[in-house]
């Protein structure tokens, strides 16, 4: 992919994140905070990719520490994120 | 090396986990669908995961499987024994972690820039690629120290009060200038130092952007750390070509951009003077002194449980106060006993109140007031002139009338709940002397219908249910 069809789906996504966030009500915004850190753990694919290289043992450790941080995350976050919303119950009738 | 293309179907597995993770924040529109939306996020992530394990040559499986044990290990752990009061600090610490692993990728890649793709065909790492390492290694550096810096502060293991070191905004934007200025010169010269500078530079911004902000801007310096993960993983997403990272990042920039904006407008203070930081250090250095003894009346517990016995409606504010002791399940069992003997009672929730957006409607869940009971500032705030009984319970700057009427005051202009239009406002607060966050008097205290419940908010509801019960 070329850089401008990156920066185009950037710049689309940056827009459907405008709208969709403006949706999210209010009392989610805890659990929206712990969501989106739980995404932005995606940043594990890089360290994936660092991880199983081969050729720098230095890059690969780097790697294996960052697909260790970015788990922690990654669990912890959907989890804590299940738990609170898990919490949210209507008023019973 | 030149890069290939990787197949369609890797292009598509990618597009589809972004796809998953928008919909994940999609269904946060209602508490009724976010939990399907949260399993659209793991479904994205697993999508994500795998497609990377299957498309590269993994030498060294056995390690990564364990690296995501332990680490996913330690998160699950942590996640189900997290008190819902820590949650601030728990985000904070989540945001540093992230913050860390770019900065680790991003150095992988400089390492090793073959395994990434990004080497030009002179042998040389791409131009276009080392703008976006050097952005991503910046922001995900501001992100760990700044969120490490936030943490402690949430945590209480370091002081709230703002830090001012002398020439702060002079040291500050020359760090930041330094910053950009070497990631411009990174592209014609990929010498390590100035990589391993900027990344230097970039920890020590992070750590001084933070420590002149206060605890109770706090809710402003989570959600602008969010946002900066966010950036971070996106400048990684454009080194490696990869869409779910780059619409992942798009979608937590733009999120932790927006609540900034809504946190600051529910303040009336303008991100720039967040950032700039020190807010109450001088107000209460000022307020001290000016402070005249004005007739104030201290109620009961038995007097609160009487006024809200005979009351029609009741609305209980509640703030980081009631946080700190702890006091929401006792709150929600003094509400149950009200609206047993026919008193409607509702929540107000400030956009601003306690230490994270939304804190104190994930506390009121956490003690099962449903949350159809709870209302945003616009939605209640009319209800107040006809409401019998105003119940505040931690808060204290979201009630304070000045912000209305003087002018002079550091919160004039934010939007606060007429809590003054309530026929009788109960304040439950500690003592008469502590101020609120921005260290203003509040002329709530001192109005006729007042009355002041000087206790811990805890022992307060807790015997204002013994009252009830009588």
């Amino acid at each position: 992919m070329d850089f401008i069809s990156i920066l185009s789906i950037f710049v689309m996504a940056c827009f459907v994140g405008y709208y969709v966030v403006w949706s999210v009500t209010p009392a989610l915004h805890t659990p929206l905070m712990a969501v989106t850190n739980a995404i932005s753990s995606v940043i594990i694919v890089g360290a994936l990719i660092a991880a199983a290289a081969g050729g720098s043992p230095t890059a690969k450790w780097l790697g294996l520490i960052a697909v260790a941080l970015a788990s922690v995350n990654i669990f912890g976050g959907f989890a804590v994120t299940a738990r609170m919303l898990a919490m949210y119950k209507k008023k019973e009738r | 090396m030149e890069h290939t293309a990787p197949p369609a179907w890797v292009m598509l597995a990618y597009l589809i986990s972004g796809v998953f993770f928008i919909l994940a924040l999609r269904g946060l529109s209602s508490p009724a669908t976010s939990q399907r939306g949260n399993r659209f996020g793991m479904a994205g992530m697993l999508i994500a995961v795998v497609t990377t394990l299957i498309t590269h040559d993994v030498a060294s499986l056995p390690e990564i499987i364990g690296a995501i044990a332990i680490g996913g290990g330690i998160g699950w752990v942590t996640a189900r024994k997290i008190a819902m009061t820590d949650m601030p600090q728990l985000v904070a610490a989540f945001h540093s972690l992230v913050g860390m692993a770019a900065v680790l990728v991003a150095a992988a890649a400089f390492l090793n820039p073959g395994a990434f793709g990004i080497v030009g065909e002179d042998g040389f790492i791409n131009p276009v690629s080392r703008v976006e390492m050097g952005l991503g290694i910046a922001i995900g550096a501001i992100t760990f120290s700044g969120s490490v810096i936030a943490f402690l502060k949430l945590a209480g293991k370091m002081s709230g009060a703002p830090i001012l070191l002398p020439l702060r905004h002079v040291i500050n934007l020359g760090t930041l200038a330094a910053i950009l200025g070497l990631i411009g010169y990174f592209t014609v010269d990929q010498s390590p130092w100035i990589f391993w500078t900027i990344t230097a530079l970039a920890f020590l911004i992070g750590f001084l952007l933070i420590i002149p902000i206060g605890g109770a801007d706090m809710p402003v310096v989570v959600s602008m750390l969010n946002s900066y993960s966010g950036w971070a993983a996106a400048a990684m997403g454009f080194t490696l070509h990869n869409t779910a990272m780059i619409i992942t990042g798009a979608l937590v920039g733009s999120s932790g951009a927006i609540l900034s904006y809504i946190m600051c407008k529910a303040m009336n203070r303008s991100f720039i003077s967040v950032i700039a930081g020190g807010f109450g250090a001088e107000a209460a250095v000022s307020g001290g002194e000016a402070k005249e003894q004005r007739p104030w009346k201290r109620g009961s517990a038995e007097d609160a449980a009487y006024m809200m016995q005979q009351a029609e409606s009741v609305i209980i504010v509640p703030g980081y106060g009631m946080a700190v002791a702890q006091a929401q399940h006792i709150l929600r069992e003094m509400a149950d006993v009200l609206k047993k003997q026919g008193v409607s009672v509702k929540y107000a929730i400030h956009p601003v109140a306690g230490r994270m957006p939304g804190h104190m409607n994930v506390l009121l869940a956490e003690a099962s007031v449903p949350y159809d009971e709870v209302f945003e500032l616009e939605d209640i705030n009319s209800e107040f002139a006809q409401a019998d009984v105003a119940f505040i319970i931690g808060a204290n700057d979201v009630v304070n009338p000045a912000a209305k009427t003087d002018k002079t005051s550091p919160i004039y202009g934010m939007p606060v709940f007429d809590v003054d239009k309530a026929k009788t406002v109960f304040f439950v607060k500690r003592s008469m002397g502590g101020v609120g966050y921005a260290g203003v008097d509040n002329d709530v205290f001192y109005m006729d219908q007042t009355m002041m419940l000087l206790a811990d908010a805890k022992k307060m509801c807790e015997d204002i249910v013994k009252a009830l019960q009588h």
